[in-house]
């Protein structure tokens, strides 16, 4: 059974051992003239300003814990909008009464998020 | 036709390093392609299909001086330019050419004025210098040719006798 894999491993390891073979006998046996101007990031020839490793305000996840708000509504609501009349017909207007009540808490979210600011993007 | 030709009452050939890196250098020249004024709109047609640069092997031109062997200054090249061109010509790994195509590059031209460099060899060794105001593209083709000339006859591993560059003052800039 394992006999089968065995010309797949023989590439495999012939593909390993060739990648690093090429790649370290460039490093052993090709010349090297490393200086400070070359080994300097490219820039179109210009002076690097300043460093790569800036800080970036991430504005993106309030909109992705928002949108949990939204999703967590859609997911209730939906089935509960399918068997909407079925179950007004047998337990009466509670059913309406507790959702109403389950999306003022949701809005109540959505509106704290709304006065911090969360839909400001800049 | 090709190599299988010569090849077919033999079956091998012997050659020196020398030659046969020599050979694959001079098929493979990858231009740095410093199109700074009009000689690069010249230089751009030497890379479309009419007079097409890759039958010398040179079509692969790098924005990049990491992968370049031959730099094309192609234009007129100012003083504050030239820190732009002189670096990147640092930045070409071993061995490499250079090209001063066009009058501006070679020695100022018209441009004899205070801002414009008078000569690129001023900054940078110069392999060949290519007349022209632009000039022609089939011009800039047969400067490669004679490039490749000058890049078959260098031996393998010739560059690395050259002293490396000293930073220069152009006019005190």
């Amino acid at each position: 059974m394992l006999e089968n894999y065995i010309p797949l491993i023989v590439v495999l390891g012939f593909a390993v051992v060739f990648a690093v073979a090429v790649v370290a006998s460039s490093k052993l046996f090709g010349p090297q003239r490393p200086t400070k101007v070359k080994m300097s990031p490219y820039e179109s020839g210009m002076k690097p300003i300043g460093s790569t490793e800036e800080r970036v305000s991430v504005k993106y996840y309030v909109v992705a814990m928002l949108f949990i708000i939204f999703d967590l509504e859609v997911i209730f609501v939906y089935p509960w909008a399918v068997k909407f009349i079925s179950l007004f017909k047998e337990i009466g207007i509670s059913v309406f009464v507790s959702m109403f009540i389950f999306l003022v808490v949701f809005e109540l979210g959505f509106l704290y998020a709304y006065k911090k600011g969360g839909f400001r993007w800049d | 036709m090709g190599l299988e030709a010569k090849l077919m009452n033999d079956g091998f050939i012997t050659t020196t390093i020398d030659a046969i890196v020599g050979w694959a250098r001079e098929s493979s020249v990858w231009p740095m392609p410093m199109g700074i004024s009009c000689c690069g709109i010249e230089m751009m047609a030497v890379g479309g299909p009419k007079y097409d640069i890759a039958r010398f092997g040179s079509e692969v031109m790098r924005f990049t001086p990491r992968q370049c062997d031959l730099m094309i200054v192609a234009g007129t090249v100012t003083y504050k330019m030239s820190h732009v061109v002189r670096k990147i010509y640092d930045q070409m790994p071993d061995p490499k050419w250079v090209i001063a195509m066009g009058v501006c590059t070679s020695t100022g031209g018209m441009y004899r004025s205070y801002p414009v460099v008078q000569g690129i060899d001023q900054f940078l060794p110069v392999d060949l210098y290519l007349a022209g105001c632009p000039p022609r593209p089939d011009n800039l083709l047969n400067a490669l040719m004679l490039i490749q000339d000058k890049i078959k006859n260098t031996k393998a591993r010739e560059f690395q006798d050259i002293p490396l560059l000293e930073p220069v003052k152009v006019n005190g800039n």
